[in-house]
């Protein structure tokens, strides 16, 4: 390895209350690619990424971003790294109260450099036509898009900085399957123009082998397996081969018993 | 054995105990974070001014209607009562002490508690569960310095300009009610009730009301900002932050009162 990893994570854990989360996740992401975190529901995998974000404090481990050791970073000294970062969440989180031109160029229009409100509606009309939405959507209020269009909006506002490290938080749930293929498109577009380092976390296989160079799959707290996309229906290892086959008997059980 | 610890009275006092000092301790918290990271640069002088109209402007037809009918029901009580020994020449003094040093901060006070309490609590609660405090942080941008401290130093300016209004429209709604139906002369009113009230009065409660506005609103702030679980979270944050600020307003308001006027 001569590149320094864009994200590492070594031996993280997190959990809440009595319920353990994460158990020891050890994780290296490179520069560049888009790995894609499979798992079932409630196995850690919203926990991990917002442990890398910052918006979750590990209790134990540590997480470096270029090399560096953020993991009890104040949000001040974050700040930098959070510059470098978009996240698409899962239900789009837009600002409700914000219409959506303001919403894309939020970070643009604060500050004392910032932008004013013409060049801040250029960039919002620039953002929303890279996600494939025409500009008299800028004026919208985020409550009257469908929720497809608020993903796609949400998309844009992710990348407006250009971020050199994208989280997508299950970006294909609850759209239908035209929907969720236009987001996968977007998301696989996006990343390369960007350049850009890519994470997703995700259960839809179609959106997996779509967007993903590398696969991670978490269960229990831990990433029991993890290898290029084209070796997942060949993993020789029984949990990723229920996921991926989404069959109901087999070895992973949580969740599926009472 | 785990049955006897879990009716063991010590064991859930101790319980409750801890529980209160955990909440007394995640407060402490919240202000010390608010303030410590609104005085920093960014600041959002729009954010404020948004909460300052909403707090402030839209308030006041709510604080308007309260302040005359408090004054014009004092007035009337303090005429039925007053008239029993001839003293009904105080009712202008009662009625405008009482307005100024009691009744317009506290009721004003709890007026914003229903109004801004609950709606900074469901809107921040709201956005506290749809992730939309989450997306502030990824778009680095301190939800302390963003929402919080903008909506406390607005309630802290506002709510003593609210009670200035209170004050002038309660002294009214008393004049009305005297000089119509209680038979006073409107000159001789009005003398009394300016001869009679110092500035310590005026002073003492729009200092109480700032500090019910910072009360209001951190509650507000504090509750929204902690919910979770959906909908029912939501509301039992609204709750919070309206019944907490309600009795946090009478019990300050005892205290302050002591601080002014014990001698």
């Amino acid at each position: 390895m001569s590149t320094t990893p864009k994200i590492e994570l070594r031996d993280v854990y997190k959990s809440f209350g009595r319920k353990k989360v994460l158990d020891g996740v050890n994780l290296t992401v490179t520069p560049g690619e888009s790995l894609v975190i499979i798992g079932g529901s409630g196995s850690g995998k919203s926990v991990l990424i917002k442990n890398i974000l910052g918006l979750i404090r590990p209790n134990k481990g540590s997480i470096f971003f270029d090399g560096k050791d953020i993991t009890h970073d104040s949000f001040r000294k974050r700040a930098p790294m959070l510059r470098k970062c978009g996240m698409l969440f899962q239900g789009g989180a837009l600002f409700d109260s914000l219409p959506v031109w303001r919403n894309i160029a939020f970070v643009a229009l604060q500050g004392r450099n910032g932008l004013n409100t013409e060049e801040a509606r250029a960039l919002a009309v620039e953002k929303l036509a890279a996600v494939g939405m025409p500009p008299e959507v800028a004026d919208l209020m985020p409550a009257e898009l469908s929720g497809g269009m608020q993903k796609r909006v949400s998309l844009a506002r992710a990348i407006a900085r250009n971020p050199e490290v994208i989280f997508f938080d299950e970006p294909t749930t609850g759209l239908d399957p035209i929907m969720a293929d236009v987001i996968n498109e977007l998301i696989v577009s996006c990343v390369k123009k960007l350049g850009s380092t890519a994470i997703t976390i995700t259960h839809d296989m179609s959106s997996v082998r779509k967007i993903a160079s590398r696969v991670a799959m978490i269960y229990q707290g831990k990433i029991i397996w993890d290898g290029p996309v084209s070796a997942i229906d060949d993993s020789g290892n029984p949990y990723v081969d229920q996921f991926v086959h989404g069959r109901a008997d087999g070895p992973i059980t949580q969740g599926l018993k009472g | 054995m785990t049955e006897m610890v879990q009716h063991n009275i010590l064991a859930r006092i101790g319980r409750v105990f801890l529980l209160f000092l955990e909440s007394i301790g995640r407060l402490s918290l919240f202000i010390g974070n608010a303030i410590a990271s609104g005085v920093r640069p960014p600041y959002y002088p729009r954010q404020i001014g948004r909460m300052m109209i909403e707090i402030g402007y839209y308030s006041l037809p709510v604080i308007g209607l309260t302040a005359i009918f408090t004054g014009a029901v004092l007035a009337l009580q303090s005429y039925s009562g007053f008239s029993r020994f001839s003293a009904e020449s105080s009712i202008p003094i009662v009625v405008v002490l009482s307005i100024t040093r009691e009744l317009g901060p506290v009721l004003a006070g709890l007026m914003v508690a229903g109004r801004i309490g609950a709606a900074f609590a469901a809107e921040i609660g709201t956005m506290r569960v749809t992730e939309q405090i989450d997306a502030l942080v990824t778009l680095s941008t301190n939800p302390f310095q963003y929402l919080i401290f903008p909506r406390l130093v607005a309630g802290t300016l506002m709510l003593p300009c609210l009670v200035l209004v209170a004050d002038i429209i309660g002294v009214f709604g008393g004049y009305m009610v005297s000089t119509h139906s209680l038979g006073f002369a409107a000159g001789p009113y009005l003398n009394n009730t300016w001869n009679y009230l110092e500035t310590k009065d005026v002073v003492s409660g729009l200092i109480k009301a700032a500090v019910f506005g910072f009360i209001v609103t951190l509650m507000g702030c504090y509750h929204g900002y902690y919910s979770k679980g959906g909908a029912q979270g939501v509301g039992a944050a609204t709750t919070n932050a309206v019944v907490s600020a309600s009795i946090l307003i009478l019990l300050s308001n005892y205290f302050l009162t002591e601080l002014f006027f014990s001698v």
